[in-house]
């Protein structure tokens, strides 16, 4: 058994060594030297003050910005510290309640709108940390930004229209906008 | 479907194809020994690793020698992991200061990250500090990634050799694996992954101010963390104005690279690969499915180069890629058509140019219906069970694929190593029911199948099948397995089936809503775990070990040929009868019968 346990016991150390210190640390060095705003976060500043990540959704209410979509994480929406889903099962009751919900709020802070809502609006995400909406969940919404703001819904449309991204390769990635660097752009047209 | 999802479905497969020859070549030649052109540094490292370990690396091993090694180390691993977890609040790289999981909880995990399952029933940004995730769990994902494939590179090496008594040196084949094949592809990728938003630092957590403060009402909790209740019961709700947002930080991309490289799984973030942190883009959504696929696809070319026929590798592969392709038809065809309950409710799914429709919940928009149900049949018919989409919120018969993709034995591609010597042992099975039909005795690459090999190959093959339904029985049976369940009806026992079919074929996927940090699952699920891993190695091995010592029977007429269209035929009905149909009664329990409910309404 002697023989069995002493190299066990050497080469998990060793090993352990290698691929639970050595390898981590060099990684973190190459991607800090090599690719230092991504390895920390793809995080936006504005006037010093960290606003966020380019990759972490944040919940939005007010009619004059992009809503991003609900978010499973508690106690708040998007909470860093507790990515996840609902998790609730396509015939639970709970699920058909929420959705009634949010499908209630949009339709109140845009009255006369009556098109159909893009399924992503009134579904949680995967992670509750979304970044995204579909680009027709973007359009949906422009007619009440438009409003809010006091611009026209052409200005609006052609911002969406300048973030939209999807469609790498042909095959890879949805049609879809970032929530957050769709809302600061519009911040920044006044 | 729609043509995007046939389109990444067939960028996925021509990928994974043309990487099977070169990758299943060098993967032989590091197996077989040789020394490896270009890592000469490796050569001193691997040269130094076992003079400080005292291994004579041209020892040879028999089948028990071979398992008993394997299992002392991985038993010694579990034990490491277990002490870094409950000591870590004493350790550096905790910037945040979290002290260490609960001992059931601890157990749980030392037990289901040695067991390649990665199985996580914590919460991963409240609970690991930095330390333990890549000095604990990222090791394991290399060892137990490393473990599967030795002992698939054992059988084959049973059904190579003749007249043999040993199988191989399990030092030394530990070694080679993690050094010249999981190392090298693990860096390389988490480079890759970092360069498109995968964070890779060891700063303490980032606080944002956000740019609209958010206000709602949240359940109010005591001094205790607990809710506080009204008269009635009810939950007290508070107004709570929210204004910044808590950045979680830390090493993630290379664990992320060898998460999936190794089909372990286990998420740096509770959300798993739907975090943003850990798969931020279409492109490496792509990136994370080819590198659980790659090692697995290779090894059955790497099977056929050292039995020396490659056509039975691809006869193999064949099967495997068959079985594929209608699982993801299934479960993508499921999630694309979308809810008729919100249907009903006027929300459009269809799939447009404007977005993908179909059932969002629990999904990301970056990856869709095509890239969330192509992720959820590559890490469920391998052992990943990592998710980019949660599977819990699937529908009724999209939800049944990843389950029963799992309940298959994980054979399609499969885990590191364990897919290639379930699917091996399939075969085996397979050779021996042809034996029966046409009243030969049934051989396999020349190697007679007897008594002793369908034993062992029954027991490798049975074992998950009793501790899955066994388990879950007895879950669904007490009241600490039912208060688990999250969902009402048939769902919540498909969420317990789930439980115990992941753990028991070390997948470590979740129907997610389960509350499984509890005494009663942390304690029964590692049990499974453990016994669903090692129970079918050591019988996989004793397979190799009596095959090796036998004598090579030369090709006659009568010879049943294991490499064409009869044979891959033979195979998938061989795991779709035996190994699946044992199920059937299950499934119809669950998910079965909550589709013909759905679709009633």
């Amino acid at each position: 058994m002697k023989t069995i346990l002493r190299p066990a016991l050497t080469l998990l150390l060793a090993l352990t060594v290698i691929t639970g210190v050595i390898y981590p640390l060099i990684i973190t060095g190459v991607a800090q030297v090599a690719f230092p705003v991504q390895a920390n976060g793809s995080l936006i500043m504005r006037d010093g003050r960290l606003i966020g990540s380019r990759l972490i959704g944040q919940p939005f209410s007010a009619p004059r910005y992009f809503w991003s979509r609900p978010s499973a994480s508690s106690p708040q929406p998007y909470n860093g510290l507790d990515s996840g889903g609902s998790n609730l099962g396509p015939l639970n009751p709970a699920l058909i309640a929420e959705v009634k919900a949010r499908i209630a709020a949009l339709r109140a802070a845009d009255p006369g709108n009556d098109a159909p809502i893009p399924v992503d609006l009134v579904t949680a995400s995967g992670s509750g940390l979304d970044p995204d909406i579909s680009l027709a969940a973007a359009y949906y919404q422009a007619d009440r930004i438009a409003r809010a703001r006091g611009l026209s819904v052409a200005q609006v449309r052609a911002l969406i229209a300048a973030h939209a991204r999807g469609g790498e390769l042909g095959v890879l990635g949805d049609p879809r906008v970032n929530v957050l660097e769709l809302n600061l752009a519009l911040d920044a047209m006044k | 479907m729609t043509a995007q999802s046939w389109g990444l479905l067939a960028l996925f497969l021509a990928v994974t194809l043309l990487a099977v020859k070169p990758l299943g070549l060098y993967l032989a030649r590091v197996m077989e020994g040789e020394p490896i052109a270009g890592l000469g540094a490796g050569a001193r490292l691997e040269a130094l690793i076992y003079r400080l370990c005292g291994i004579d690396p041209a020892a040879q091993m028999g089948w028990k020698r071979y398992a008993l090694a394997l299992l002392v180390c991985n038993a010694l691993g579990a034990l490491l992991l277990y002490a870094l977890q409950r000591l870590q609040y004493w350790l550096p790289l905790n910037p945040q200061h979290l002290a260490g999981p609960a001992p059931d909880s601890a157990f749980n995990t030392a037990v289901s990250f040695s067991t390649n399952t990665n199985w996580q029933s914590y919460l991963p940004e409240t609970t690991m500090s930095y330390l333990t995730q890549m000095a604990g769990l990222a090791v394991q994902n290399f060892l137990s990634a490393a473990t599967g494939i030795v002992v698939a590179i054992a059988l084959i090496r049973g059904l190579a050799r003749h007249s043999a008594r040993t199988i191989g040196n399990f030092w030394v084949d530990l070694t080679r694996v993690t050094l010249y094949v999981l190392l090298p592809i693990a860096a390389v990728l988490a480079l890759v992954l970092v360069s498109q938003g995968v964070i890779q630092n060891f700063s303490a957590y980032r606080r944002a101010t956000l740019l609209q403060p958010v206000t709602d009402q949240q359940p109010a909790l005591n001094s205790a963390g607990k809710p506080l209740t009204n008269a009635a019961g009810e939950p007290l709700m508070q107004t709570v104005t929210t204004r910044t947002q808590t950045l979680p930080m830390g090493p993630v991309a290379s664990q992320e690279a060898i998460k999936e490289l190794g089909t372990n799984g286990g998420g740096f973030f509770n959300a798993n690969s739907a975090h943003p942190f850990e798969n931020p883009t279409a492109l490496t959504n792509l990136l994370e499915m080819l590198a659980i696929a790659l090692i697995p696809a290779a090894l059955t070319y790497a099977f056929g180069y050292m039995v020396g026929d490659t056509r039975q590798g691809w006869a193999v592969l064949a099967a495997m890629v068959i079985m594929f392709v209608g699982l993801y038809a299934v479960c993508n065809h499921s999630e694309q058509r979308g809810n008729p309950q919100l249907a009903a409710l006027g929300v459009n799914q269809t799939p447009s140019s404007e977005q993908s429709g179909g059932n969002m919940e629990g999904k990301e928009v970056r990856f869709g219906i095509a890239g969330s149900t192509l992720f959820a049949t590559v890490a469920t018919v391998t052992s990943t069970g990592a998710v980019d989409s949660m599977h819990d919120s699937y529908m009724p018969l999209g939800g049944m694929v990843p389950l029963f993709d799992m309940m298959l034995g994980e054979v399609v591609f499969g885990g590191v190593g364990s897919g290639l010597y379930s699917m091996l042992i399939f075969a085996i099975i397979g050779v021996f029911i042809a034996g029966l039909m046409i009243g030969r005795t049934p051989e396999y690459l020349g190697k007679k199948i007897e008594a002793f090999e369908m034993k062992m190959s029954a027991i490798a093959i049975l074992v998950m099948p009793f501790i899955v339904l066994t388990g879950t029985a007895v879950a669904v049976s007490v009241a600490a397995g039912r208060a688990g369940t999250a969902n009402p009806g048939a769902h919540g026992f498909s969420e317990i089936l789930y439980a115990f079919t992941s753990a028991g074929n070390n997948n470590g996927s979740a129907f997610a809503g389960i509350s499984a940090d509890t005494t009663f699952y942390n304690t029964s699920l590692a049990i499974v775990m453990w016994l669903g891993r090692f129970w079918p190695i050591v019988a996989v091995l004793a397979i190799a070990g009596s095959l090796a010592a036998k004598r090579r029977i030369p090709v006659s007429a009568g010879t049943m040929p294991t490499h064409g269209p009869t044979f891959v035929v033979l195979l998938i009905g061989t795991v779709l009868l035996v190994g699946a149909l044992t199920f059937v009664p299950a499934l119809a329990l669950g998910p079965i019968v909550e589709h013909l409910m759905l679709w009633s309404h």
